[in-house]
């Protein structure tokens, strides 16, 4: 039996998306004055951090954020997946050494009014940054509390002005086998490639990373621009973003190409529907050292947990054959 | 020349330590020792790590009886039952991490597991199947048995094509390392049939 937790973000505290947009955008003119909202730095003056990461200036808290305690810095940057770099957990922090972020340009083409290819600073310099601590719930049935740092996705999507025609959004992953030493087997077909409706990526939950802790998003983590969608299995949360594209048919999705049977292009969070060779009843939630060996799973949310904020996105919808 | 005396004295014991140095090494990076890690999933690497040198030394032990006709000497079948039961018994501590450590000895989803997870179903049975092997791997039972222990242990290439199998099975998309195993059973395998085929003639 699944004892469902609340949710910490009561359904009163979320503000519609335009009274929220519209608050940012006035919190924005007045050069953020209130030094209440800015992030204290307890969580980003965590002294695991090396010195290498530059701090992020004027990062924003967010009433979207959990209560529970993140995972530590080393925890979320040495256990993770991303193929580009190896299949193994620590492959990414391994092997994305000789990885460059910067310089970095994002091709944002399809169905919208502004379209051509925008650098790094174009896309990001016009926005607040927040801090979001969110649970991460990968598809492998393991879980992380992350205190990302990023923009809402829908309030960049909007500056590129997507027309009516535009009812999905497409991203994909750089190539650079070089610098990316799991390119170079194709254990995926590379590009990797994700995609959201329309709705999903513009719900204020959605997030354009740009960091972790306070810091640059570290290059295994998937800098310098990743997705961060807390409702779904980690996969759809597409790393190194070079494209982005409003389409206005549903964009083909890696894992699901790659095991149709087994991954979906939701990819909702749902204790209820088992991966086929696997439970997703529960998840271990990751913590190093001894003292956490004997600890037992817990139970998965639906929705991870933000049920209250996004299962009416997907009214009517049969979750199970949609999965 | 390579005497049983030397053998037992020496390349056994040898051996014994060689197979323990992994389950040695894990015990280290558990306690965190000398800068040690297991990483922040303990749980699952300690069951991985497990499991992938339970099915390594069962494919050594496979591997004793083609090295014995290769080489023409006798030696080789001195370590097949060393290399058996070290591979039996880190496949029991892989099984005890799973029930213990990952599945916190929650026994309903561990009989949904077992029934409903392919994998895990054959990876089960591979494990109940090597029991009365490794129970009558002594010399006592070997005698009493006769003939039939001879047909008894032939299990064990049940075992390994389960073992091999089961690997195969749960990995995610990366199939490299699994099929680097079922190729060296293969080649064991067929090195049998091969030999079979020969002495029929």
């Amino acid at each position: 039996m699944l004892i469902r937790k609340p949710s910490d973000i009561k359904s009163s505290e979320i503000t519609p998306e335009r009274t929220y947009l519209n608050r940012r955008a006035l919190l924005q003119a007045a050069g953020f004055a209130g030094a209440g909202t800015l992030l204290s730095d307890a969580l980003a003056a965590d002294d695991a951090i090396p010195a290498k990461y530059q701090r992020l200036a004027g990062v924003r808290k967010s009433p979207f954020s959990t209560t529970e305690a993140p995972n530590k810095f080393e925890e979320i940057t040495g256990y993770n997946n991303f193929y580009e770099f190896g299949t193994g957990k620590d492959d990414p922090a391994a092997a994305s050494g000789r990885f460059r972020p910067k310089p970095w340009k994002v091709k944002v083409d399809g169905e919208a009014e502004v379209t051509g290819t925008f650098d790094y600073d174009s896309i990001v310099k016009p926005h607040v940054l927040e801090e979001r601590i969110y649970r991460f719930r990968c598809v492998e049935a393991w879980s992380m509390i992350v205190p990302w740092v990023g923009i809402p996705l829908g309030d960049v999507l909007k500056r590129y002005k997507p027309t009516s025609k535009a009812r999905y959004v497409a991203f994909e992953t750089v190539v650079r086998p070089e610098e990316m030493p799991g390119q170079k087997y194709p254990v995926l077909d590379w590009p990797y490639v994700e995609g959201l409706t329309m709705a999903e990526a513009m719900h204020p939950l959605t997030l354009l990373v740009v960091g972790v802790y306070g810091v640059e998003l570290p290059n295994q983590n998937g800098a310098p621009l990743r997705l961060m969608v807390p409702w779904k299995y980690g996969f759809k949360s597409i790393k190194s973003i070079v494209r982005i594209s409003f389409t206005e048919q549903q964009p083909p999705t890696t894992w699901n190409l790659a095991a149709p049977g087994e991954y979906g292009f939701y990819a909702n969070v749902n204790p209820k529907v088992d991966h086929p060779r696997w439970s997703q009843a529960s998840e271990r939630r990751v913590s190093s050292g001894l003292g956490s060996l004997f600890a037992a799973r817990q139970p998965t949310l639906p929705f991870n947990g933000y049920a209250d904020q996004v299962a009416s996105l997907y009214k009517g919808l049969d979750l199970v054959r949609n999965f | 020349m390579t005497s049983q005396r030397q053998v037992r004295l020496f390349w056994r014991p040898l051996a014994h330590v060689a197979c323990a140095l992994p389950l040695v090494y894990l015990i280290l990076q558990l306690a965190e020792v000398a800068g040690l890690r297991l990483g922040p999933n303990p749980q699952l690497v300690i069951r991985d790590v497990l499991g992938e040198w339970g099915l390594r030394l069962l494919l050594g032990s496979l591997a004793m009886t083609p090295l014995r006709w290769l080489t023409g000497k006798p030696w080789p079948l001195q370590f097949r039952r060393l290399l058996g039961l070290w591979s039996f018994a880190y496949l029991a501590l892989h099984f005890v991490t799973y029930f213990f450590l990952d599945r916190s000895l929650d026994l309903p989803v561990i009989i949904e597991d077992i029934a409903k997870r392919p994998y895990i179903t054959i990876g089960f049975a591979a494990f109940l199947l090597m029991i009365p092997l490794a129970i009558t791997s002594t010399a006592g039972w070997r005698r009493q048995l006769g003939a039939r222990w001879l047909t008894l242990h032939k299990l064990v290439y049940v075992v390994a094509v389960l073992g091999c199998w089961h690997f195969y099975w749960l990995v995610k998309k990366d199939v490299r390392e699994p099929l680097v195993y079922c190729a060296v059973l293969a080649l064991l395998l067929g090195f049998r049939l091969w030999k079979a085929r020969q002495r029929a003639r």
